[in-house]
């Protein structure tokens, strides 16, 4: 039993160990270099940039962890693309 | 024939040899026969854990370049009937052996031993290619550290791209008050992250030192944590079914507040 547990810091160390291997792994499982994530990037860029106007600076791109439903854990591309404004020609 | 197991990690200083040396000398006490291959060429270190370097004649690269037979490479232990030491050379580099003859060797071993234990260099490059060549099993040792674990979830993919399937996790150097303060990863936290077997836990524990100190391995001595913990890991590798042992011996803080108080109304 351990009673000081509920008061413990949830960010110490052994914690942040996890945390940081966990993402550390994702990507290196799935061998995905910081160029070919750029790559990627301009792509997708490129891409939307032809409907929507994107705030370029907001842009981001990553390689997370998404949780699946039997608790496991697989690995996600997440976008965080903020817009500007629609283009409205196309539309 | 026997079961050739590479003993591996990726990180230096985890524990590869001292593992390689107690697994081996507690098969021996056990009544089977093992012989200890150390891979490490250059940089060779299994002997002196062993405490067997001053009886090196032969090495594995003679072996390898017919300078030797097999037979007169193998060093005898001198406690333990059926215990042999096939020493790496420690004035050589990595490529005077290759992964074909490594094979050779191990093959040539299987007949002869029940089982035969490769202790892998740290690294992934040619001395690594080499001491899994002939494997059949594979122990991944790890500290509980991020350098550590990292480096082992890179060794256990490779392993699996060369077919050596199931590795089993060793997790070495744990310290318990660290585990409990919450400043160390516990076993379920490296399971969770490495997601192979466990096959066993060894406690952080000065008489490592000790007995490396001493060239003798700690299984020889029964008396410490890790003696135990080591001593149940072999027993695992042999098929027992032997549950984790506890590692918490020091006492929490209620139990220290407790022996406070009671020492306090004794007076």
């Amino acid at each position: 039993m351990d009673l000081f547990k509920p008061f413990r810091n949830k960010n110490n160390s052994k914690n942040v160990a996890k945390e940081r291997l966990q993402l550390l792994l994702v990507h290196e499982r799935s061998d995905i270099s910081p160029k070919f994530l750029e790559l990627m990037k301009e792509e997708i860029l490129n891409v939307i940039s032809n409907y929507v106007d994107i705030d370029k600076e907001g842009l981001d791109v990553e390689i997370t962890r998404e949780k699946k439903d039997n608790d496991t854990y697989v690995p996600a591309l997440r976008a965080n693309i903020p817009i500007k404004k629609m283009k409205q020609k196309i539309r | 024939m026997g079961e050739v197991i590479v003993i591996t990690s990726g990180k230096g200083g985890v524990g590869k040899t001292t593992t390689t040396a107690n697994l081996g000398t507690y098969i021996a006490m056990k009544g089977f026969k093992a012989v200890l291959i150390d891979t490490d060429i250059g940089l060779r270190n299994l002997d002196v854990i062993m405490g067997l370097e001053n009886r090196i004649v032969y090495d594995i690269v003679d072996v390898v370049e017919g300078q030797c037979r097999l037979k007169q490479a193998l060093i005898k232990d001198k406690r333990f009937e059926g215990l042999y030491l096939l020493p790496a050379a420690q004035t050589r580099d990595k490529t005077a052996v290759n992964p074909e003859q490594m094979q050779k060797v191990t093959e040539e071993l299987k007949k002869e031993f029940d089982y035969v234990l490769i202790d892998c260099p740290a690294g992934i490059e040619q001395g690594f290619k080499n001491a899994i060549a002939g494997a059949e099993k594979a122990l991944v040792v790890t500290t509980p550290e991020v350098s550590a674990v990292r480096d082992a979830d890179r060794i256990i993919g490779l392993l699996e791209a060369s077919e050596i399937n199931n590795p089993m996790l060793v997790i070495n150097r744990i310290k318990m008050d660290m585990v409990k303060r919450g400043d160390m990863m516990n076993i379920e936290d490296i399971m969770d992250i490495l997601a192979i077997d466990l096959i066993g836990v060894i406690p952080d524990d000065e008489n490592i030192v000790i007995s490396t100190n001493k060239g003798e391995p700690i299984v020889t001595d029964d008396k410490s944590l890790a003696s135990q913990a080591y001593r149940n890991l072999t027993a695992r590798l042999l098929g027992e079914d032997v549950p984790l042992i506890n590692l918490d011996t020091n006492k929490g803080f209620i139990d220290k507040l407790k022996n406070l108080f009671k020492m306090a109304s004794n007076r």
